[in-house]
């Protein structure tokens, strides 16, 4: 059972002496502009929960509750310039990379002008202009992917990094395997961040490895590992960026480990039943990233309450005006799902039983007891 | 002009595709110092450096992927499949990453995978698989596989500058058994066109890679014995298929076998079998047959491999029936 402690343990390569806490150096404007990414994280989702709940979601809703300060201080260590690839827990990376409320918002209800134009799903669209490349579902696949972005930065002599997120579980797929192995033989300017969230779906760590620690493979692929507490958004902030400067020196690749909690299931519908009893309350209780910040913001960088709720109110407003944009958007054009699966051809045409059709259905071919249509036609014989 | 085999006409493909554009690069096991398994890529690294001529770990998943990253950012790779056979450890990367990119998030995927594939060699279960027809079931991949040395040269170049995912089959068979004078210049074949390698008017045999020099066999024996004018129709590229060819060719002899190396049930034949029925059932005399490789794993003895695979007898035995139907 996790412990509601994310104290990291030992480091077990010596960090970079350079510069053993790069968040020393960040601005007061940079300090609170952590916040804001972690708050617009939180309150974002919560929106989609409501969106969610009254059906304009139209698929699954996946939660990063907890994991706020693992995901923004991550992608806050990486300059404009550099790429990551995100994973589940991670919207508060994208975010800080340039993704709008408003592209989450239509991602999640499938809007004709969401990023992916309704093909993919919530999160799962990217922008390598403004340096991040969409995730697919097969766990790990996108560690080799990453490994080939940041081999043409090498190559092309770019002073680019890459970082690409994996969960616990993905960590027992052979392309994480396959993929951070090649990086590190090609010595990629790539930093893979392990967020061990104690649970892969329902999964418990225990069962995913027997390694003691995560950062421990770090030896096996001949790369430096380090380990931080990822419930503190400054602590990611150091461990990365020390990681990144590596990269970015042409010292390769790097692989952390950051300690933090799902306090929410796999995805909306996940009752959480396998999580010990009081586990999810203690985590919420003892150790929230947001609380956790907010609380230094005020008794170490001496923030006012003010200023604090500032922000929340700048948030919630800026979530308020995303939501009233998304929802004023429709569906795609059935049409549209035709085209662009090549560069050329440009399109597919329609099955000829579909010819001249426009749309595909007028009503929703979702008959109530499909599936149970021929017992019940069964009965009246 | 000289001729140059198969293999000679890919590797000279590489060598001018890699001059062209400083964007193309090789990536694949043992294919730098060693020059790859059937020295495809040999020569390659002396010319052009280890930057872009890249000796890998054993992982097909890991230089797929690492491929698809490299093509988002504007360059062109080349991977290599020690053998074919191998590229069942990249499927889930190829068909969930690489060819649904493009749609799913309009990002461009320009790669090629080669690799030497096919049979009739005694290479046993795993270095003689023909699994073209499992990637043409995914839709944003492209497949070639081409039977003739002018084409594998003329194809290599296409899919080098495709601006998708191709999967470029090479039949070890053919690699040093087929010569070609291969045309001057700028030798490009586009993807996507079949080509008549035989003309004829008493029925049609559609085919590609290997099995089109043993249909050009048949089609021989048949005008010989039988008097048979037989038009032999090279698929060349299997995504996307030659629909206009299929059914010209269907139009004009009104009979067709269907001959693959692969084997039968999920086969190519299977699907251009159902295409012909679809588009051109009222101008067929006779019903499609198949010619195919039995449903087996492909064994190593040559008494039991030449009994798997399908042969240039299997081929007149069947052309006899569809013209006889």
């Amino acid at each position: 059972m996790p412990r509601a402690t994310t104290k990291a343990a030992k480091p077990p390569s010596k960090p970079s002496t350079l510069n053993p806490r790069p968040s020393t150096l960040l601005s007061r404007d940079q300090v609170l502009d952590l916040y804001y990414w972690m708050r617009l994280t939180r309150t974002l989702e919560e929106r989609l929960v409501a969106l969610y709940r009254q059906t304009k979601v139209v698929g699954g809703l996946f939660r990063s509750l907890g994991q706020e300060a693992d995901a923004v201080g991550s992608a806050y260590a990486l300059e404009r310039r550099d790429i990551l690839s995100p994973l589940i827990r991670n919207l508060g990376a994208m975010l800080v990379k340039g993704a709008t409320p408003v592209e989450i918002l239509k991602q999640y209800m499938a809007k004709g002008d969401s990023p992916t134009r309704g093909r993919e799903l919530n999160i799962h669209f990217g922008d390598t202009e403004r340096g991040f490349i969409g995730q697919i579902s097969p766990l790990g696949d996108m560690v080799p992917v990453m490994a080939g972005v940041t081999l043409t930065f090498k190559m092309r002599k770019q002073d680019r990094v890459g970082l690409v997120y994996v969960g616990d579980g993905a960590t027992s797929t052979g392309a994480f395997h396959e993929g951070i192995n090649f990086a590190a033989v090609q010595r990629c300017p790539l930093v893979v961040v392990v967020e061990n969230n104690g649970y892969a779906y329902s999964t418990p760590t225990a069962k995913q490895t027997a390694a003691k620690q995560f950062v421990d493979k770090a030896i096996g692929y001949g790369v430096p590992g380090e380990q931080a507490d990822g419930n503190d958004v400054l602590a990611v902030y150091d461990v990365t960026k020390r990681a990144v400067d590596r990269a970015r020196r042409g010292e390769g690749v790097s692989l952390i480990e950051l300690m933090t909690y799902r306090r929410k299931g796999h995805a909306e519908h996940d009752n959480q039943s396998y999580v010990p009893a009081g586990e999810i309350e203690r985590w919420e209780r003892e150790n929230d990233p947001v609380t956790r910040y907010i609380a230094r913001l005020q008794d170490e960088f001496e923030f006012s309450k003010a200023a604090i709720d500032a922000v929340d109110e700048r948030v919630r407003r800026e979530v308020d005006d995303a939501t009233d944009v998304a929802e004023r958007s429709g569906f795609p054009e059935a049409l549209d799902a035709l085209v662009g699966i090549y560069a050329n051809p440009s399109a597919e045409r329609p099955l000829w039983f579909r010819e001249g059709t426009g749309s595909v259905v007028d009503v929703h071919e979702r008959p109530e007891g499909w599936g149970t249509w021929s017992a019940q036609k069964g009965e009246s014989h | 002009m000289a001729e140059v085999t198969y293999l000679e006409a890919i590797r000279e493909a590489l060598f001018e595709e890699m001059d062209r554009d400083e964007n193309v690069f090789c990536i694949g096991e043992d294919i730098g110092a060693y020059g790859g398994a059937f020295k495809v890529t040999e020569g390659l690294l002396a010319k052009y450096g280890d930057e872009r001529v890249i000796d890998s770990p054993i992982s097909e998943t890991g230089i797929v992927g690492a491929a698809a990253g490299a093509a988002h950012m504007g360059m062109r790779p080349i991977v290599e499949m020690q053998f074919i056979d191998f590229i069942a450890n990249a499927y889930d990367i190829l068909t969930n990453y690489v060819a649904t990119a493009r749609y799913r998030a309009f990002l461009p995927c320009p790669m090629v995978v080669r690799g030497p594939s096919g049979g009739y060699v005694r290479g046993g279960p795993f270095h003689s698989q023909n699994p073209e027809a499992g990637f043409i079931h995914t839709p944003g991949l492209k497949v070639v596989y081409p039977a003739t040395a002018d084409d594998a040269k003329g194809l290599m170049k296409a899919a080098i500058r495709d601006d998708d995912c191709v999967l470029f089959f090479e039949h070890k068979y053919l690699y040093r058994r087929i010569k070609a004078e291969m045309p001057a210049g700028d030798h490009v074949v586009p993807i996507g066109q079949a080509r008549v390698a035989r003309e004829g008017t008493s029925l049609s045999i559609i085919t590609y890679a290997a099995t089109v020099w043993k249909a050009l066999e048949a089609a021989e024996q048949l005008e010989k014995e039988d008097g048979l004018s037989v038009e032999v129709i090279d698929l060349r590229s299997l995504a996307p298929l030659d629909d206009e060819a299929i059914q010209a060719t269907v139009r004009k002899t009104n009979r067709v076998l269907v001959v693959h190396e692969d084997t039968r049930t999920g086969g190519i034949a299977g699907e251009i079998t159902a295409r012909i029925n679809e588009s051109s059932f009222a101008w067929l005399d006779a019903p499609v047959l198949r010619v195919t490789a039995h449903d087996v794993p492909l064994p190593y003895a040559p008494s039991l491999e030449d009994f798997v695979l399908p042969q240039t007898a299997d081929i007149v035995r069947a052309a006899r029936t569809v013209a006889a139907y």
